[in-house]
């Protein structure tokens, strides 16, 4: 029986409340971004409001990309650039990840590492190169050193945190299957831990090209580094913004190699 | 085969979790572990599977095991322990890749696993693909594959919703049926244990202390019919006075922790 003491409403529909906070893809919203930015840019200099020293058009930037391209400078520059990058990232990638698994895995290794780690992870690694020039003469090796030391901690870091959240029932699953170790490590943590691995990757590659673009400055006759000081000396500066153009798209590549091999590797997720 | 547990204690530090276990699975029974949370029911299996060192005690198993048995005593876990970037059928491979097997024989005890689960049209599927029910029935499949002598079984169930439960349920009881695989099953279920073990097991708040074992003498087959349905209340009521302080206790204990 209803209570009739109650009051009694007129039927009212039940008001939505439930929009927002809902991540929405809006395609355009980015390239209309960029397009706003340039024409701003561009009418910014054609109307006198900057000189094109200091700021010079989009369209000079383009052009002097065209000229570089052209000419061939570009590629040996990039050339250059990749293959500091390319080697020194490997270098410190390879030396930390068996630095990190060995963190990862064994208590002694964890427990020697984590304090060294965490001692010479601050230091900003530019500071070293003078250091690195001294040991390695100031041809490619102290190049290769600068960017390899500037990867290795971080990579170090990425691996060990990457063992650590592999979830340890699997480990007791293929324990409890009498897996040997080495499988285990194989089977279980080297997979487990790829996907902290590969977004210490994309840290990496970061740091890589902004200590491949420092060092060049410092001792390099090619490289986009070297290019990008070259230019700010003579107050080329639509070369400068081209070169620095270069080096955003670089970082962009890089970015989409790494996000094709996580979509390759990480299918699973 | 037997699995024969004598005078067991273990500690984390100075938390005494298990306490002067002495308890036998006789061979071919289902032995229900039930008892408040805390207690140490998982730590007992734990121990008994060697994947947890005890602090004293010894654990030792005994009689015969099946043909072809790879290991002996094998785990069903509660979160399915299935690796997320294989595929249903390289998950049961895992446990055999490590065994000198031909590739048939293999290929033949996937294939064998799959279709005893009703698995065999999902191989190729991903975990996060199948539903809780089916990934559990993967962690079956996965340990049968090996031809265990026993099972240790951590809460299989309690992941997964009603109905389903249910249907695994009589999974257990068909396998039971045919192959009379020991088990040493870990609950806090009272209906569960009731329907699937031999005897159950009740242990007392931590430290864990064996506190009786109650024999269900209904075969496992009958106790769905109606003339089991007294003896069974009776058996359950039983259990549930002999857990059922100690559970108020060990929340407490909890809380305050």
């Amino acid at each position: 029986m209803p209570d009739t003491s109650l009051p009694v409403t007129p039927a009212q529909p039940v008001r939505f409340r439930g929009g927002g906070f809902t991540v929405r893809t809006h395609r355009w919203a980015a390239l209309l971004a960029f397009a706003v930015l340039i024409a701003v840019w561009e009418s910014t200099n054609r109307f006198g409001l900057v000189s094109p020293l200091f700021l010079p058009p989009p369209s000079a930037v383009a052009k002097a990309l065209g000229a570089m391209v052209a000419d061939g400078s570009l590629w040996q520059h990039l050339k250059a650039s990749l293959m500091r990058i390319g080697v020194g990232w490997a270098m410190g990638t390879v030396c930390g990840m068996a630095v990190g698994f060995a963190m990862g895995i064994g208590s002694v290794a964890r427990a020697v590492g984590v304090p060294l780690v965490s001692a010479f992870f601050p230091i900003p690694k530019i500071a070293l190169l003078p250091l690195f020039i001294l040991w390695f003469g100031i041809g490619e090796p102290s190049k290769f050193a600068t960017i390899g030391f500037g990867v290795f901690f971080p990579t170090v870091i990425a691996t060990y945190s990457a063992i650590d959240s592999v979830p340890r029932n699997l480990i007791r699953m293929a324990q409890s299957f009498g897996l040997p170790w080495a499988s285990i490590l194989r089977k279980i943590v080297l997979p487990g831990a790829l996907p902290g691995i590969l977004a210490g990757f994309r840290i990496t590659a970061s740091i890589a090209l902004i200590l491949v673009v420092a060092a060049e400055m410092i001792g390099a006759e090619y490289g986009i580094g070297a290019f990008v000081l070259t230019a700010g000396n003579l107050m080329l500066t639509d070369q400068l913004l081209a070169g620095v153009l270069v080096l955003s798209l670089l970082g962009l590549a890089i970015g989409t190699v790494l996000s094709i091999l996580e979509r390759r590797l990480l299918k699973w997720r | 085969m037997r699995l024969i547990i004598k005078d067991l204690c273990h500690r984390y530090d100075d938390l005494v979790v298990l306490e002067g276990i002495d308890l036998t699975v006789r061979e071919g029974e289902v032995l229900a572990v039930i008892g408040p949370s805390g207690c140490g029911k998982s730590t007992l299996l734990g121990i008994a599977g060697g994947i947890v060192a005890p602090t004293s005690g010894t654990i030792e198993t005994a009689g015969a095991v099946p043909d072809g048995c790879l290991n002996p005593v094998t785990f069903i876990f509660q979160d399915f322990a299935l690796l997320p970037w294989r595929s249903v059928e390289d998950n049961l491979a895992l446990v055999l890749e490590h065994h000198p097997l031909p590739a048939a024989e293999r290929r033949e005890r996937i294939e064998a696993g799959l279709r005893r689960m009703g698995l065999w049209d999902f191989r190729k599927a991903l975990p996060k693909q199948l539903s809780g029910g089916m990934r559990q029935r993967v962690g079956i499949a996965r340990a049968l594959a090996v031809r265990p002598a026993m099972l240790l079984l951590d809460e299989p169930l309690s992941a997964l919703d009603a109905q389903t439960r249910e249907l695994l349920m009589e999974d257990f009881l068909a396998l039971w049926q045919r192959e009379r695989t020991t088990a040493l099953y870990v609950t806090h279920n009272l209906d569960e244990a009731l329907r699937l073990a031999d005897r159950v097991v009740v242990l007392s708040r931590r430290p864990g202390r064996l506190r009786e074992i109650v024999t269900i003498e209904e075969p496992r087959d009958q106790r769905l019919q109606p003339s089991a349905q007294a003896h069974l209340a009776e058996v359950r009521d039983r259990l549930w006075h002999l857990i059922r302080a100690e559970a108020q206790l060990a929340d407490r204990e909890i809380a305050n922790a």
